[in-house]
């Protein structure tokens, strides 16, 4: 994967200056150590740093056309290039080099905007069209790789990182924004097209925007699809596995396409035990497998990780997680994440591409993305049940249905009642259109009580489930809960939170790039058209997955109770709130010039977890978010520094300024 | 009753609200107002059996014996009692 960047300014009069766009670049040193290129015309300025994974000799960007009028930065993978290039050349297309990137101007010039919708691959880019002094940026299905942009003074920016932008010194200082936070402390993170900072705008997934001296335009190309029952499969669950294994079998082996070694990461769960048993037992007997470790007995599946790496004989190493070390590692998650926080879940995953570079590995498949297009998720299988319960809440024998959605959880007689007559309440719920998140979303806007005075003031009226409920695509509401809330899941949680916090951003703060091939976008229109009682039957969740994988994985796998990939909070906060890497953010100064937060009620907050040896879900969340928010302001707005680039050397330099 | 009653909404001031008590009435639902969610309900369960002395038992666990003030408080009078 790489970084790239861009300046446009429609007015053409030559000033785009390297002095801006070279900072841009340098602050995306660790997406692309290897190489770094930059066009510029009196229109346009694109930028590259570059991670060599294809044609690692003449594959250095921009990359251009065989006249030199359209050029193009493009950060991540294109998986199916091979076959379009072969289309392309049968059509004449000359080409300079083997990369992936080189296929992209030449579609381009063939379809125009909609060439995007040839695409099979995780990719953000940013595409300039001299002759029609067009700009164009898109971004993958899922929004596997980030791409930002904002404007200012007639000039429009984008970068892979918001800190890219505000390296170009082109912005004025940022400012963070109140709608932005009360969103992630809803939904764990912003709406699409939302960043946390004021006038930076994140591309959704699925999106072309275009810009020209006309203005804009953005164009949905890909959404998450829905089936109406009619148009569901007519075939066997039998069969629909086999096609599942098929699918997955050709996703897997398109993304092992690289010119460096591909390695993968190996949870011990389903998801990346079937993947990686699909690498081993096809592709690459000898791939190298990475896994996190937790000091914690609840979070770790260490015994799992041995058996698959046993039965595949893969070599696999892994990393211990320990809570001293995420601690430590927190204040570089959010100098990466970009945003607040509500979990810790990031850190291991930061500290686990730093030991995938350090083997140098810059490539790994993951298991991202199973849980939301099979069915694997809890808040899935709770919605279900308590919509089976609250048709009959006075009926005890339904009611105690909750005690088996978290048995590791809710343990004895007293938390069990507790827990169902909480899930019991508010009947009417159940006729509500985000019937199956409200539940953690109500939980998780309870740290919202920590706002300051000023941040109640500048969201007064504002209701970000409102603003949700604008962008639903048209019936949402008559959709079955399970297609309702696979879609809230995938559009807010797997492409806005988990590919953002969890994947690109950890992996590329080490120059690790990730491969998820249960994204690959024909699985997900092929499961579309399964009906969703086969994908959760009664409690079993990911069910034809588990079909899918049933001569590829032991049933010591595929059937283990379900472990959601998480990490400690309470515990690694509590003790350490004074530590020095905190102290700063956290101070009763810093916390008042921020304005978010009330620093009285944080204190209380803070005392309460220092003085306890535990703390409740929602409290750890909130310290998660506080002191999220509390770097995120110390990092970004109060002490961002520009990266030096005088001393960048370029691989490619072309100056078109002139004319 | 309302000795109780004062220091349980202090409790739950400072416990659950952080310090601010605004908007809690006496007979406002602590789960519907989003005062406290299961894991409450036990972190207050804990205060009250340490506190007072008593022991709430399992089928004790109802609405009307602990979601809000008044019925917390009138609870603990007969518990007490």
């Amino acid at each position: 994967m790489c970084g790239i960047a861009g300046i446009f300014d429609a007015r053409g009069e030559g000033r785009i200056a390297a002095a801006n766009l070279a900072p841009m670049v340098a602050a995306l040193s660790h997406r692309g150590p290897d190489q770094r290129g930059i066009y510029l015309d009196r229109n346009t300025g694109l930028g590259h740093a570059r991670l060599s994974i294809v044609d690692l000799e003449t594959g250095a960007q921009p990359i251009r056309n065989e006249t030199g009028t359209v050029w193009l930065v493009l950060n991540g993978e294109i998986y199916n290039h091979p076959e379009l290039r072969t289309g392309l050349e049968a059509k004449g297309h000359r080409f300079y080099t083997r990369t992936d990137t080189e296929v992209l101007v030449h579609l381009y010039e063939d379809k125009g905007p909609d060439f995007v919708d040839d695409l099979n691959g995780q990719f953000a880019l940013g595409l300039w069209d001299a002759s029609r002094k067009r700009l164009l940026l898109a971004r993958d299905r899922f929004g596997i790789c980030p791409l930002y942009y904002a404007e200012h003074e007639s000039r429009f920016l984008f970068a892979s990182e918001i800190k890219a932008l505000l390296a170009s010194a082109l912005l004025p200082p940022p400012s963070l924004e109140p709608r932005a936070l009360d969103q992630i402390l809803t939904f764990w993170t912003t709406l699409p097209g939302a960043t946390a900072f004021q006038g930076i705008r994140e591309l959704p997934p699925g999106h072309v925007l275009t810009i020209d001296a006309a203005g804009q335009r953005l164009r949905k190309y890909w959404d998450i699809p829905y089936q109406p029952p009619g148009s569901y499969v007519q075939a066997t669950p039998q069969s629909v596995g086999n096609d599942i294994l098929a699918l997955l079998m050709d996703a897997t082996k398109i993304r092992l396409r690289a010119d460096v070694p591909v390695g993968s990461y190996l949870s011990g769960g389903l998801d990346s035990s079937g993947i990686t048993a699909l690498i081993s037992r096809y592709f690459n007997r000898h791939v190298r497998t990475f896994g996190v470790r937790f000091e914690e007995e609840a979070f770790d599946e260490g015994g799992y990780q041995k058996e698959m790496a046993g039965r595949l004989e893969v070599e696999h190493r892994e990393l211990e997680a320990s809570n001293a070390l995420i601690a430590e590692a927190f204040p570089r998650v959010i100098w990466h994440c970009e945003a607040p926080v509500l979990r810790t879940a990031p850190a291991p995953m930061l500290l686990l591409s730093r030991f995938v570079h350090e083997q140098g590995i810059k490539v790994v498949c993951t298991g991202e993305g199973a849980d939301e297009v099979f069915g694997g998720y809890d808040i899935f299988r709770e919605s279900l049940v308590r919509q089976f319960v609250l048709r009959r809440p006075d009926s005890p024998r339904r009611a105690r249905l909750f005690e088996r959605l978290y048995p590791q959880i809710f343990r004895t007689g007293r938390e069990k009642i507790s827990y169902r007559q909480f899930m019991a309440r508010d009947p009417a719920q159940a006729e509500e259109p985000f019937f199956s998140h409200l539940v953690r979303w109500n939980n998780t806007a309870r740290i919202k009580q920590f706002f300051s005075k000023e941040m109640r003031a500048a969201l007064a009226g504002y209701s970000a489930t409102e603003d949700l409920a604008r962008m639903m695509p048209a019936g949402f509401e008559r959709r079955d809960t399970l297609s309702k809330a696979q879609y809230l899941e995938d559009k807010l949680f797997l492409s806005n939170y988990l590919l953002t916090s969890q994947g690109d951003r950890m992996a590329m703060a080490n120059s690790v790039e990730i491969r998820p091939p249960y994204l690959d976008h024909r699985i997900i229109d092929f499961m579309a058209r399964v009906p969703p009682s086969w994908k959760i039957l009664g409690l079993n969740e990911k069910r034809l997955l588990k079909k899918a994988f049933r001569d590829i994985l032991p049933t010591s796998i595929t059937r283990r109770t379900k472990h959601p990939y998480r990490a400690p909070i309470q515990s690694v906060f509590i003790g350490r709130l004074q530590s020095e890497s905190y102290r700063d953010a956290l101070s009763e100064r810093s916390i008042r010039d921020a304005g978010v937060f009330d620093p009285e009620k944080v204190g209380r907050l803070f005392r309460k977890l220092e003085a306890a040896s535990s703390a409740s879900e929602t409290e750890g969340m909130a310290v998660s978010g506080i002191l999220s928010t509390q770097l995120l302001f110390e990092q970004f707005i109060r002490r961002f520094a520009r990266p030096e680039a005088s001393g960048v050397r370029w691989d490619v330099f072309v100056d078109k300024r002139a004319g | 009753m309302p000795e109780y009653a004062s220091e349980i909404r202090q409790y739950i001031t400072d416990r659950f609200l952080f310090g601010d008590d605004e908007k809690l009435g006496d007979d406002d639902s602590l789960l519907d107002a989003g005062v406290i969610d299961s894991t409450g309900i036990l972190e207050l369960i804990n205060h009250l059996e340490e506190r007072y002395g008593i022991k709430v038992q399992d089928e004790e666990l109802l609405p009307e014996n602990l979601d809000t003030i008044a019925n917390i408080s009138a609870f603990l009078g007969k518990k007490t009692a």
